[in-house]
């Protein structure tokens, strides 16, 4: 009979428990896992960037449902396990339930520590621990006002930096008389501060808090000093503790932490423990690579491996506050046999600090140039003898040794415990063999096997050039395609870098991410200049020099310098006045051309660019405004007759079409949008080959995505079915606004799904309404500053220098 | 030698990074205008297939020809690439008191030259 396992809490010493167990012996245990949050296993490392709005809960994501599934998991989310009977080798939850087990594991993690100040207990004091936490900070500072963090360590930092970013006024009461003071020594921890303080949070240090003040709601935080710091939100983020409750009330034995040996084994040896609840040798970790490092143990150990052991292990920090490169390891006190080396460089804001005892490397302190922090790493993991490299060794890894060593060579020389990403705990041999074990290309592959680069991408170089060392040749990093030849960086990490450096202007992207020419080329200055639109609405100032020609001018240029010019017609419909406007302006400026289009419009072709504000001002007359068909936005709703007229219609297809032309015209997209609506499945519309589609049945209303016929021919994928035309229209609204926010530039819808996946789209716009609800907001904000018609702003002058000569000397020159 | 220099306009009738066109009876010429204020005088006619230059994105010293993005560089009026191919170029000038531009209608390369094979570039 396969036998029970148990496992208590669904942190990441638990999920990276799981993922060695179900792959080194997937059948020999039944396994029950029991967490407390009400949700599946995710990054808790990653927090940091998801309160900081750089990524999404489903971005940390580590096992989602499917995944338990598929390895035949039970996962019981939201509840508290709160007894362990060991006679009878049963759990207990909260809820009454009794589940027995031949093997347990603990995998109970820490609390947050909150200080019993008076007003702790006030709603508006939080602790930085779990996504509820984040949720609440992110309430809050939606609120603005003002955050006073107490804890200048690393979380405490990173809940503040992620504050300030969404907007709030920052404070950071710290009890040491520097930031970090367990991780940094004081030279850093003073650069940490300056760097902060130019950010606009401000620092207190040495600050004792007496008390948080407020009657039913948080006041203000008063300091021994009596200075009073006004807050509507106080963060304590003073430290962790080994919760080991449930442990200690089933009488294992336990210090701080549940006590265990180097093969996790409690003090029954039925019970193993793992993670932030443990103590081992003395110490309890709160950093993930000790709790990977515990996890793989004691997975081993499930699976009768007597050999494998937990030593204990040395620390790496670094601080997730995106544009502050930090490292620390070891242990960097002064000591009378210890010698150190620094390097400073005031002018680029560089610390490096190594102390050394007996030749090794005992403690490490980088500041500002984080490059070399593996490597000082692993020379002091395995105490390596430095004393021959004494001279340089400040320097870096290229510099030792004389010669720069070759990137490539670096990498190849690593030994294969050499850890390579330290957020996952990934070393150079798990990608290695990964690499080659599973026929893995990219990078892409490499993050979905190994995890390796897949949060904080801070080693993202290594392991390309693991990948180059592995494969030689074979390795493509056009994998990671850069946008253009003015930077590395490809279209994806270019817009989140937007996002989390607030990068406004061109110039600014430009100066921050390195570009390599002055201001950009054609294919990067469009591309940036939609990003920061799409990005900062109302807020950004569209240049109209980045603006390839036709989105300058509002019509599309022809091969011979003329334009076409196509007003709108609002679902395909006009009217009599309309088209004899248009008759008038073709007769009146003697418009060679005039063409159906294939989204149901009237196209004008041949108009010179000199005539355009005349040929609008006569169509505004008659009420036509700019159709977009030059732009990268929303073209046409195409759409047929439905109930209006179809003996076959069984909704107002037409009517849906308008109203979703009104009101998502003038919004720019990463490439052209088309949409149209059928009235029922014979689909005369053609909705099944547009970016988004719908088609209308006697029962609601089918949302399709992705259809191409251009280039690539494609029919659609639903995306969802709802009841009522109001649904239809929101899900639209919120799926278009998703694909502004993640699509690169010129990457059409198809292209973009097929990148994210329609599982993670149909999740954000069909399953989470919450969700659905914010992008459609987003997107109703962003049309304020967009819907101006184009044509009608130029009419009364707008860029008039666009249209006219500079000069004409013809006539001159003939009367010389 | 003043009546080589026609008067066109001002410097800030020109957006940086943007062109303005000037009618000749040789056709029109581009007037472009860099970040950083230098000014370059080419015929608006792009050796690859006579797409309007002066309708392209500017770019340190280059345009990109808005028809089939061939690079066009300011001062030489030569396409870059494998390809050749050369526009017209002229001189033009700025009055550093008045910042009034002037342009000479004499070609300093005399002559228009078609790439020698398809554009590579293209898209």
């Amino acid at each position: 009979m396969t036998e029970k396992l148990v496992i208590v809490g669904n942190g990441m010493a638990a999920g990276r428990l799981l993922e060695h167990l179900t792959e080194t012996d997937p059948g020999r245990y039944d396994v029950t896992l029991f967490g407390a949050e009400p949700r599946v296993n995710y990054n808790r490392i990653m927090l940091s960037p998801v309160l900081a709005g750089e990524k999404r809960f489903e971005d940390i994501l580590i096992h989602d449902e499917a995944w338990y599934r598929t390895n035949k998991v039970s996962l019981v989310s939201g509840r508290r396990i709160v007894g362990i009977d060991r006679a009878a080798k049963t759990v207990a939850s909260e809820d009454g339930a009794v589940v027995s087990y031949d093997r347990l594991v603990l995998a109970t993690g820490s609390d947050p520590v909150m200080i019993p100040l008076p007003g702790h207990d006030l709603p508006e004091v939080i602790s930085f621990r779990d996504l509820d936490d984040v949720e609440r900070m992110t309430a809050a500072a939606a609120k603005g006002g003002k955050a006073v963090v107490i804890g200048g360590g690393l979380l405490g930092l990173e809940a503040a930096a992620g504050l300030k970013g969404r907007g709030m006024d920052v404070t950071v009461l710290h009890l040491a008389p520097t930031l970090m003071e367990r991780q940094l020594d004081p030279s850093a921890g003073y650069l940490l501060q300056k760097e902060l303080e130019s950010r606009g949070i401000r620092v207190i240090t040495r600050a004792n808090t007496k008390a948080i003040q407020g009657g039913r709601h948080v006041e203000s935080v008063l300091l021994e000093d009596d200075t009073e710091l006004d807050a509507d939100l106080v963060v304590m983020a003073v430290g962790i503790r080994p919760n080991a409750a449930l442990a200690r009330s089933a009488d294992l034995e336990v210090n701080r932490g549940v006590v265990v040996d180097d093969h996790m084994q409690t003090s029954d040896p039925d019970i193993l423990a793992v993670g932030e609840c443990v103590e081992h040798r003395g110490t309890c970790y709160g950093l993930v690579a000790p709790l990977y490092e515990m996890a793989k143990v004691a997975a081993a150990r499930l699976c009768d491996d007597a050999e494998a052991a937990f030593v204990g292990a040395v620390t790496s920090t670094k601080l997730k506050v995106t544009g502050i490169d930090l490292f620390s390891a070891g242990d960097f006190a002064e000591g009378e046999d210890r010698e150190e080396i620094v390097l400073r460089d005031a002018s680029r804001s560089i610390y490096k600090r190594l102390v050394i005892e007996d030749d090794r490397i005992v403690g490490a302190v980088l500041y500002g140039d984080t490059s070399d922090g593996a490597w000082f790493f692993d020379l002091l993991k395995e105490k390596a003898d430095v004393a021959d490299l004494r001279e340089t060794l400040i320097f870096g890894r290229a510099y030792s040794g004389g010669a720069p060593l070759d990137p490539m060579e670096a990498v190849a020389a690593l030994p294969d415990s050499a850890e390579i990403c330290g957020c996952n705990g990934v070393c150079k041999g798990d990608i290695v063999s990964a690499i080659t074990g599973k026929n893995l290309s990219s990078l892409e592959d490499v993050r979905t096997h190994t995890k390796a680069s897949n949060s904080c991408g801070s080693c993202t170089g290594l392991v390309e050039q693991l990948l180059s060392v592995s494969l030689g040749d074979a390795y493509d990093p056009a994998a990671v395609k850069p946008m253009c030849g003015c930077t590395e960086l490809g279209h994806g990490e270019v817009r989140r870098l937007i996002v989390a450096k607030e990068l406004k202007s061109i110039p600014a992207v430009m100066q921050e991410l390195e570009w390599t020419t002055a201001n950009g080329c054609a294919k990067c200055r469009p591309a940036l200049n939609y990003y920061l639109i799409a990005t900062w609405p109302g807020e950004y100032v569209d240049d109209q020099q980045s603006r390839f020609i036709n989105e300058r001018v509002h019509a599309n240029i022809q091969r011979d310098g003329t334009y076409s010019v196509v007003p709108r017609m609002w679902g395909g419909v006009t009217n009599a006045q309309e088209l004899r406007a248009i008759a008038d302006v073709v007769d009146k400026f003697e418009i060679p051309t005039v063409k159906c289009t294939g989204g149901q419009r009237i196209d004008m072709l041949g108009v010179r660019k000199e005539d355009l504000p005349a040929v609008w001002s006569d169509l505004n007359a008659a009420g036509l405004v700019s159709g977009h068909a030059y732009g990268k936005a929303l073209r046409t709703v195409k759409t047929c007759v439905g109930t209006d007229w179809c003996r076959f219609g069984t909704q107002d297809s037409t009517g849906l079409g308008i109203r979703i032309e009104k009101f998502m015209w003038g919004s720019w997209t990463p490439a052209k949008v088309k949409m149209a609506v059928s009235g029922c499945p014979r689909n005369c519309a053609e909705a099944t080959c547009k970016d988004v589609g719908v088609v209308c049945v006697e029962s609601g209303y089918e949302i399709q995505i992705g259809g191409a016929a251009g280039l690539d021919i494609k029919g659609t994928e639903l995306l969802g079915k709802v009841d009522t035309e109001d649904d239809a229209f929101e899900v639209i609204v919120a799926v278009v606004q998703l694909y502004r926010e993640q699509g690169w530039y010129l990457e059409r819808i198809y292209k973009w799904m097929a990148r994210v996946g329609l599982e993670t789209v149909q999740a954000q716009v069909i399953e989470d309404l919450e969700n659905r609800r914010a992008l459609f907001d987003r997107f109703v904000f962003s049309q304020r500053y967009s819907q101006a018609d184009p044509w009608e702003e130029r009419i009364r002058g707008r860029d008039a220098h666009e249209f006219a000569p500079l000069a004409d000397l013809t006539l001159k020159e003939a009367a010389e | 030698m003043n009546d080589r220099w026609h008067k066109i306009g001002h410097l800030h009738d020109i957006p940086p990074l943007g062109a303005r066109c000037v009618l000749t009876p040789f056709g029109r010429i581009a007037v472009f205008r860099t970040a950083d204020d230098a000014l370059y005088a080419l015929e608006d006619r792009c050796p690859h297939k006579d797409g309007p230059l002066s309708q392209g994105i500017v770019h340190d010293t280059s345009v990109t020809c808005p028809l089939h993005n061939a690079v066009i560089a300011l001062a030489s009026g030569e396409m870059s690439g494998p390809e050749g191919g050369r526009t017209r170029t002229f001189d033009v000038r700025v009055d550093p008191a008045s910042q009034a531009v002037e342009l000479s209608l004499e070609p300093r390369s005399a002559e228009f030259v078609r790439p020698d094979r398809p554009l590579a570039a293209a898209e």
